[in-house]
């Protein structure tokens, strides 16, 4: 049980003057209960990575299997692989389009046919886990705030009880608050459902956070492959591939090459008890009022 | 005759038709020349209602709101508007029409009647300030996200509005394209234009001269950024300072570095060990 990728490659537009090579050579795998967030730059093929896990888009080069299933056009196999596989989009706000709350939840398991009060029940489960009050369901998801709409969206894709879910930066445009709750409810569904999350993003605190291993993509390569902490020492030079290093990782790595004793961090908890610690700051600092006066 | 204010709402309250709760409640803010003014707030706190009711999109249910002295309720008045005040959105995709670069800046300079020459002027030095020159002839899906909203930025430009809205503009774009922007919109800063900003980041409006938080749909702080930002308030509001912030307030309380170190990496850096 896992999603397999191997040796993927994807060319948009291929054999005429726009041909783009989106994807080439990408192999990892993602098993149930793990956390794999994809960061790399606009355009780095973290969008057309996602669409092939679900079968949005059959792999041109190499291949993708869920749960052993091989994600191929005309194996009629598809329908299954998106029951296993929730995709969330990017910006899934735009792409409500039922007229109210409950019947845009209950867009999947309707779809495959649940009785009434089966999907009744995901509804409302799906709603909880996200915070939507009941009091809203007969109310138009387009009257809400962008953030709220965001999480009915993807309250219709959990009511599909997914195995895996593959969320497209879904905390972009969230504020910090929305962000927080969405992660929590991600990692319980984890450690409670043994849910396979992928994640894609910008944000490499929240990567280095979550993540059980990480997939940095640069121009549609594999960059990089490892934990959090194996990632810690490449970022700080990773300007050159359009990823600006956290500011607390930045600043530990400045003080670190400074001769500083602090540890690598991108917490900044760890690195104001580090600092805090360390008598010799409090020495400069005032070594430096002298000079100022 | 130029007016003082930019815009001047005078105790608003928007209400969206079949909605129980207001979205604005009793707001009332002046916004003068060449401010920068960063309107924070969580989801739902009632920010692009108010983008959009500065820009007459909505008209106020209650009180009222000039934009350069002209009441938003007054239909004829739409076109002074929203030649004055530029509305740019957070998806760059939503707000290009052109197919090359130059076709979509110069978008809002033909609908105003220009004459060709003008048009070509006003486009190329919309295009240079937000360094777009060199793909004017290019095909706008060739753009990045930055330079798509750079590009919308530009298009505002071109029509020479003293002051933009820009909602949420960087919240699609990857930290690259989102300096990209910020840099733009400081040097049209530094150029005497009024910004108004609205994000949930924090530290976005670090640049910013004043900084209004929202929350629930009424003003809840009106400030200096530092002065906002370092409240302890910012969560009961649904914000939360940027992990550089709490090392700064935490390095400050502790005597590590002098309060009134600037809140960036270097500046902590430069504090903490000083080249001498």
């Amino acid at each position: 049980m896992s999603i397999v990728v191997s040796a993927l490659g994807y060319t948009y537009h291929p054999g005429t003057p726009l041909e783009t090579v989106a994807l080439e050579d990408i192999s990892f795998q993602l098993e149930p209960g793990q956390w794999i967030s994809v960061v790399g730059h606009t355009g780095s093929g973290k969008s057309t990575l996602a669409q092939h896990l679900n079968g949005l888009l059959p792999p041109q080069r190499g291949s993708v299997e869920v749960d052993g299933i091989p994600c191929r056009k005309g194996e009629g196999r598809l329908r299954e692989i998106r029951r296993i596989v929730g995709l969330v989009f990017q910006y899934p706000e735009q792409q409500l389009f039922a007229e109210t709350v409950f019947d845009e939840i209950s867009y999947a398991p309707r779809n495959w046919s649940c009785p009434e009060q089966e999907v009744e029940r995901r509804v409302r489960t799906a709603a909880e886990r996200l915070g939507i009050p009941e009091a809203t369901f007969q109310r138009s998801p387009f009257h809400f705030s962008g953030g709220e709409k965001r999480k009915i969206a993807i309250a219709s894709v959990l009511a599909a009880s997914p195995r895996y879910l593959v969320l497209d930066e879904p905390t972009a445009g969230l504020d910090t608050t929305s962000r927080k709750e969405l992660l929590a409810l991600l990692k319980e569904l984890r450690s409670s459902e043994g849910l396979g999350i992928l994640l894609i993003t910008h944000d490499l605190e929240m990567a280095l956070e979550m993540s059980s291993r990480i997939l940095l993509l640069h121009e549609g390569r594999r960059f990089f492959w490892g934990t959090p902490d194996e990632l810690l020492p490449e970022l700080t030079e990773r300007n050159a591939v359009r990823l600006a290093p956290p500011d607390i990782l930045a600043l530990s790595s400045r003080l670190l090459s400074r001769g500083c004793s602090v540890p690598l961090t991108w917490d900044w908890e760890t690195l104001a008890n580090a600092l805090n610690r360390d008598p010799s700051f409090i020495l400069r600092k005032n070594e430096a009022d002298e000079c100022a006066s | 005759m130029p007016q003082e204010f930019v815009c001047d709402l005078r105790e608003v309250w928007y209400t969206y038709s079949g909605a129980r709760a207001p979205a604005l409640r009793d707001i009332s803010l002046r916004i003068q020349r060449g401010e920068w003014l960063g309107i924070l707030g969580s989801n739902g706190s009632g920010k692009s209602t108010l983008a959009r009711v500065m820009n007459a999109l909505l008209i106020p249910t209650q009180g009222a709101c000039f934009v350069e002295g002209f009441p938003t309720s007054d239909t004829a008045s739409l076109w002074e508007i929203r030649r004055r005040m530029a509305l740019v959105f957070q998806n760059p995709e939503n707000q290009i029409v052109g197919a090359t670069v130059e076709d979509d800046a110069a978008f809002g300079p033909e609908n105003l009647g220009f004459p060709p020459d003008e048009i070509r002027s006003r486009v190329r030095s919309a295009l240079a300030v937000t360094g777009l020159s060199a793909k004017a002839g290019k095909p706008t899906y060739t753009l990045s996200g930055g330079e798509k909203q750079r590009l919308a930025i530009a298009g505002a430009l071109a029509i020479d509005s003293p002051c933009l809205v820009l909602d949420e503009p960087t919240a699609m774009l990857d930290p690259v394209g989102r300096a990209e922007v910020l840099d733009v919109l400081a040097s049209l800063h530094a150029q005497g234009r009024t910004i108004l900003y609205i994000t949930h980041r924090l530290e976005e409006t670090l640049l910013c001269s004043r900084v209004v938080v929202l929350n629930n749909g009424a003003v809840v702080a009106d400030g200096a950024a530092d002065d906002v930002l370092s409240a302890d308030a910012c969560g009961g509001w649904g914000l939360e300072p940027p992990p550089l912030l709490l090392l700064r307030k935490a390095l400050i309380d502790s005597g590590r570095i002098p309060s009134d170190t600037l809140p960036s990496y270097t500046a902590l850096e430069a504090a903490l060990c000083p080249s001498s």
